[in-house]
């Protein structure tokens, strides 16, 4: 019958023992991926980091700014735009895939930039997903902060924009919280990936794309293989961030509670 | 004797709202002015006004001679430091907080480490460069905060109830920073303060403030003596109470404080008094006390503050009463909210003011 996604007949799918063979093979092929140094694998993961890592900076440098902007003045409409952003994480990826692309297809307003299909789209893509996500985290990481505190900067002899960053400062964990949830967030996507990025092999599929790809055409293998790569790639990432954060919760990994 | 800062008819509106009423002060230079007024008096408002974090909405600040705009607004206050009545800290070593602001002057690292270094042995925290800020106790984060201000040696140092929350060790030890800071550095002073001790004995002139204005400026001693009236009246300071007195018999007075309290006294003064009685003076117990103590009230327990090794209590016997006791025997005791409880202490413990 034909396959719901791709429309391509597909082998009829296998209950039970065949499943579990499929899965055991899919963790020994991830192992043998890896070890084996396979290039297209190695250039999968490689373009997964580096898309997400490039796009995590890029909503970074713009968000961190519209956060601290938001957070520390007041205006009229400060809260509709606070509401704004929070709503926006829920944006439906393939609607925002959808508005991506007919930006950046060659009739759309930016199609000059000859972006779709390629590397950029996924990247700028994938920022522009993880964005509101940053924004509304570190708002509220920044007013957690004691709203004296920009007054004690100031009376000590900060300007403004020095008084500003130690406010940052004094947010600094909730901020890095904000900045590892956006990655997290966009090495996770598929949606915009897909639809911007086109899932070009060797171009712009990452993880999630081919995870979808190789599922769809029955390899399920090789789908639960890379599954496999990508979360060991996620949790690795978290926990070494978590380690540097706080070199101490090594120590309790092998205490009993007491 | 040169004034540092002239405020004249001095308005701060905010939200619609007046705190701050049509202000007319003169600090003059190397004094210890207090500040005297009840909670939502404007005392933090107008220190703020004059660490010239808020600007006025009418009337004019003369700073050192220059009229305080927004052209130098920002340069002033490199010359004028508030120390906030809740400590702040930020969350660093305590060298990077008292460093803070010498490194926004941009001061050279070599002489920052030394005055920090002076800097905290003057608030006797001396060693404690590396130690996590906010790990410290009350009272030494509350002398991180002066020594942090101290260090910028500003003409100019604002202090929001700078022992509010310490027990009287810590206390004690701030106020000897103080007056320490004023006498060697010669740094004007500006003092808010709910404490009665403190208001009497360490500032060279007192202001009244109520309902953001200022209602008199006087020496400590005469605000304490002329104007007791307006001061009791405010519940300026904790345990003070205008009454009327009179005579007994004995000679001496009896003075009615209100709400059905009568308090016996050893002093023999007719009609309108202010009195004042020491918490350290009161006895807190649970059963009513026969003793030679004259002045026995039952009332029940309003307010409990956690001064660390101290309690701070507030019992209402009809008119409220601050009174201390050591943790210890506020656990012992068992004590709680609205728990009832008898307060006594001596006629002679009553002082006039």
């Amino acid at each position: 019958m034909p396959h719901p996604i791709s429309g391509r007949p597909s082998r009829a799918l296998p209950i039970g023992t065949k499943h579990m063979n499929e899965i055991l093979d899919g963790i020994i092929r991830a192992f043998q991926m890896i070890f084996t140094g396979d290039p297209t694998v190695y250039g999968v993961v490689y373009r997964t980091l580096f898309f997400s890592g490039v796009a995590t900076i890029l909503a970074v440098l713009w968000a961190t700014p519209i956060a601290m902007l938001i957070s520390l003045k007041d205006f009229r409409g400060k809260s509709i735009i606070k509401s704004f952003f929070t709503a926006m994480i829920g944006m439906p990826t393939v609607v925002l895939g959808l508005i991506l692309f007919l930006f950046f297809t060659k009739a759309g307003p930016f199609g000059f930039l000859g972006l779709l299909f390629t590397p950029g789209a996924v990247i700028l893509g994938e920022a522009v997903l993880v964005t509101p996500l940053i924004v509304s985290i570190a708002i509220n990481a920044i007013e957690a902060v004691d709203p004296e505190m920009l007054n004690l900067a100031r009376t000590l002899g900060a300007s403004e924009s020095q008084a500003s960053i130690t406010v940052l400062k004094e947010a600094l964990t909730g901020i890095i919280f904000s900045d590892v949830a956006g990655f997290n967030r966009a090495i996770a996507e598929l949606g915009v990936a897909l639809m911007v990025g086109g899932n070009i092999a060797g171009l712009t599929d990452v993880l999630t794309t081919d995870i979808s790809k190789f599922t769809s055409r029955g390899d399920f293998a090789t789908a639960i293989a890379l599954g496999i790569i990508l979360l060991v790639i996620v949790f690795g990432i978290n926990l070494i961030i978590i380690i540097a954060r706080n070199p101490r919760a090594l120590l309790t990994l092998g205490k009993m509670p007491q | 004797m040169t004034s540092i800062a002239e405020l004249e008819n001095l308005t701060l509106l905010f939200e619609n709202k007046v705190v701050l009423d049509d202000i007319t002060l003169q600090i003059e230079e190397g004094q210890i002015l207090g500040l005297l007024g009840p909670n939502g008096s404007g005392k933090t408002t107008l220190l703020k006004v004059l660490a010239f974090l808020l600007k006025p909405t009418k009337g004019k600040i003369m700073f050192q001679g220059e009229e305080v705009g927004n052209k130098n607004l920002e340069r002033l206050r490199l010359q004028s430091a508030l120390v906030n009545q809740r400590t702040l800290l930020f969350s660093t070593s305590v060298f990077n907080n008292v460093a803070y602001g010498l490194r926004m002057r941009k001061i050279p690292k070599v002489i920052i480490e030394e005055q920090v270094r002076d800097a905290l042995k003057l608030v006797k925290l001396e060693g404690f460069e590396k130690r996590n800020a906010k790990k410290l106790s009350g009272g030494e984060q509350q002398r991180v905060a002066l020594a942090r201000a101290l260090v910028l040696r500003t003409k100019l140092l604002l202090l929001d109830e700078p022992t509010a929350n310490l027990d009287p060790k810590n206390a004690s030890i701030i106020e000897d920073i103080i007056l320490t800071a004023n006498k060697e550095l010669k740094t004007t002073i500006v003092m808010a303060t709910h404490n009665m001790l403190e208001a009497k004995t360490m500032p060279n002139q007192v202001a009244l403030i109520n309902n953001g204005h200022i209602t008199e400026v006087e020496s400590a001693v005469d605000i304490f003596r002329r104007l007791s009236r307006n001061l009791a009246s405010f519940a300026a300071v904790e345990n003070t109470f205008k009454g009327t007195a009179r005579l007994t018999e004995a000679g001496t007075a009896i003075v009615d404080i209100g709400n059905g309290t009568q308090i016996e006294t050893t002093f023999d003064k007719q009609g309108s008094v202010s009195v004042f009685i020491s918490p350290q003076d009161i006895i807190l117990s649970k059963k009513s006390l026969e003793s030679s103590a004259r002045n026995v009230f039952k009332g029940k327990i309003t307010q409990i503050s956690d001064l660390g090794s101290l309690v701070k209590l507030t019992v209402d016997v009809g008119k409220p009463f601050m009174v201390q006791i050591t943790k210890r025997s506020f656990g012992d005791m068992s004590l709680n909210f609205g728990a009832e409880v008898f307060i006594t202490f001596k006629a002679s413990s009553v002082q006039e003011i």
